[in-house]
């Protein structure tokens, strides 16, 4: 991508070179960009490259690699384990964009207001995503626990039964996301504090010399108009919450059994515990086609919601 | 006044959920095995356990993996800051939009993918067991970010200066190193700042690069978990020391923070 950038600047320099004014040369900018070229060559392009030489080859540690064409990208349909993991992964992903999107939505509104201490609680708001996963999960692995955790002790307290959480197959997937929204609201409400702050405040007055409730004002001027942002944010959330990976793997390990193992669970299996790395690199290459498909449909969300009612979509 | 009894209720709704975990964290660290294994809980214990941070530094290795942790952060971030500035220059100045398709990649791309590459390379080259595959990898994390900040924030900085200087004989590097760069400390904090934590946090190299002298602390506090015996304390107690210095850098330096993520989020999209 470097190249293109490079080829469109050459015409541009040589153009502004060409007269000679006083003996005066712009010099290029190349020389600053350069290290941080090569770093990016070695450890994001050279992996990619490597990635797709190996998911071409059937090759597992130890062992040299056999060229055997797309017969590791055939073998993924009928991976029985794969396809479930491309559905935990899609359940997930789903819960933990809406939910934080929803809640963070409704926190930046009230972060939006003028209150004492603001900075402070802002800061300790923004605490959970900042903070070490592994030491998060590790905590939240305490309080999932069946018999002592600090959860089923809440929930007791409400009149309702304790739960298994991360330890039964039909509850793991939300127990984890009710981690993951806990964890990156915040994001969502900072990027929506953004877009709130930079709404005049015009169309606010004039509707409320007209009369209009709150939830109007909300509704009807504030919710368009921030329609970009919870765009942004549904799609930095989508990006992480199908990567994620740290919560996962500290407080299951992908269980129990395989209930909670999504894509990148199951790539961590295959790769380092069967060090089968062609078929590894296999599921990197979809598993990057899934991520940017599911950015393609939300680019697409927002082009064809655009001309509706943006309301409509939140 | 009903507005101000509702507004504050709002607030203690939306921030409890963070300010308990952390104020549990510290409660779990700092009881005894008897008090965390009692059921209804114990939230303030009549006797304080600090035994259980005495044991955590009291075990040989936490220095060790402490000291991992600092030369890997800051040997990644370092270099990041000492190749993703001028980068940062470069390309904001010559208007390279189109390169930041690279960093964009990156943001998309799941460190585990490095990892497999990276690994094998490592291990042809007989770098596994030392510090270098970490520091190297955690470039993955570090350099895009210090690259997608610093594009941003020289985007912003008046060219007026630059264009001065130059005309009146200053190289490119002289307008870089002695007016670009001093205007530029803000973006460069900010930069520095989300750079160490989010490197700090990162736990997915660490398992697989990691061998035992040279674990990171976020590897270290996972290998520390056995679910057989109930020793919560000493756990929660590292935890509780691992993600210190970042929840104190998010206190004193959210502004920053705050700055640089949504700035980065706004352009992510």
């Amino acid at each position: 991508m470097s190249g293109i950038a490079a080829s469109e600047q050459t015409p541009a320099r040589s153009g502004t070179a060409a007269p000679d004014i006083g003996g005066w040369q712009p010099p290029s900018y190349w020389p600053f960009v350069v290290p941080a070229l090569i770093v990016v060559l070695a450890v994001i392009i050279f992996p990619w490259a490597y990635t797709i030489w190996m998911s071409l080859h059937e090759w597992k540690v130890g062992s040299p690699p056999t060229f055997v064409g797309l017969a590791n990208y055939i073998r993924l349909p009928s991976d029985t384990r794969f396809v479930e993991s491309v559905w935990h992964t899609l359940v997930y992903t789903l819960l933990s964009v809406a939910l934080p999107l929803l809640l963070g939505t409704l926190a930046a509104v009230v972060f939006h207001t003028k209150f004492p201490m603001r900075g402070f609680l802002r800061g300790l708001f923004i605490l959970p995503m900042m903070a070490t996963p592994v030491a998060i999960a590790l905590v939240w692995t305490m309080m999932f626990h069946p018999q002592l955790g600090i959860l089923n002790y809440l929930l007791s307290l409400i009149g309702l039964p304790p739960q298994l959480w991360v330890f039964h197959p039909a509850t793991v997937i939300p127990s984890l996301v009710l981690v993951e929204t806990w964890q990156w609201t915040p994001l969502v409400m900072l990027i929506v504090l953004g877009g709130l702050a930079a709404i005049p405040a015009e169309p606010y007055e004039s509707a409320l010399i007209d009369g209009a409730t709150r939830w109007q004002v909300f509704r009807y001027i504030s919710l368009p108009l921030i329609m970009p942002f919870l765009f942004i944010a549904a799609m930095i959330r989508m990006i992480d919450a199908v990567k994620s990976f740290d919560i996962i793997f500290a407080i299951t390990q992908g269980g129990p059994g395989t209930a909670s193992e999504t894509i990148n669970l199951y790539l961590y299996s295959v790769a380092f515990v069967y060090y089968d790395v062609g078929y590894a690199s296999a599921i990197v290459v979809v598993f990057f086609a899934l991520i940017v498909a599911l950015a393609g449909a939300l680019l697409r969300l927002r082009q064809t919601t655009h001309w509706n009612d943006a309301g409509g979509v939140a | 006044m009903l507005g101000n009894i509702g507004l504050g209720f709002a607030l203690l709704v939306i921030v409890s959920p963070a300010a308990l975990f952390f104020l549990w964290m510290l409660s779990l660290s700092i009881k005894f095995e008897v008090d965390n294994a009692s059921y209804p809980p114990v939230f303030i214990p009549e006797h304080f356990n600090w035994g259980n941070y005495a044991a955590v530094f009291g075990s040989n290795r936490f220095t060790t993996y402490f000291a991992n942790s600092l030369i890997v952060t800051g040997a990644a971030t370092a270099f990041a800051l000492l190749v993703g500035v001028p980068a940062g220059y470069g390309l904001a100045r010559m208007r390279a939009h189109k390169a930041a398709v690279v960093v964009l990649i990156a943001r998309i791309t799941p460190g585990l993918s490095y990892l497999i590459p990276l690994f094998l390379l490592f291990q042809w080259l007989g770098l596994l067991g030392t510090l270098w595959p970490q520091i190297i990898i955690h470039l993955v994390v570090t350099v895009p970010i210090v690259i997608w900040i610093m594009i941003g924030y020289f985007e912003t900085t008046p060219m007026e200066l630059e264009e001065s200087a130059l005309i009146d004989g200053a190289t490119r590097w002289q307008v870089f190193r002695y007016v670009a760069l001093p205007i530029a400390r803000p973006g460069i904090a900010v930069a520095f700042i989300l750079a160490v934590i989010f490197s700090w946090n990162n736990f997915v190299f660490g398992i697989v690069l990691a061998g035992r002298e040279t674990r990171t602390l976020p590897v270290a506090v996972y290998n520390m978990i056995s679910f057989d015996q109930l020793s919560w304390g000493p756990l929660a107690a590292a935890a509780l020391i691992v993600t210190l210095p970042v929840l104190l850098l998010t206190v004193f330096a959210q502004r920053q923070i705050v700055a640089g993520l949504t700035a980065g989020a706004v352009k992510g999209g």
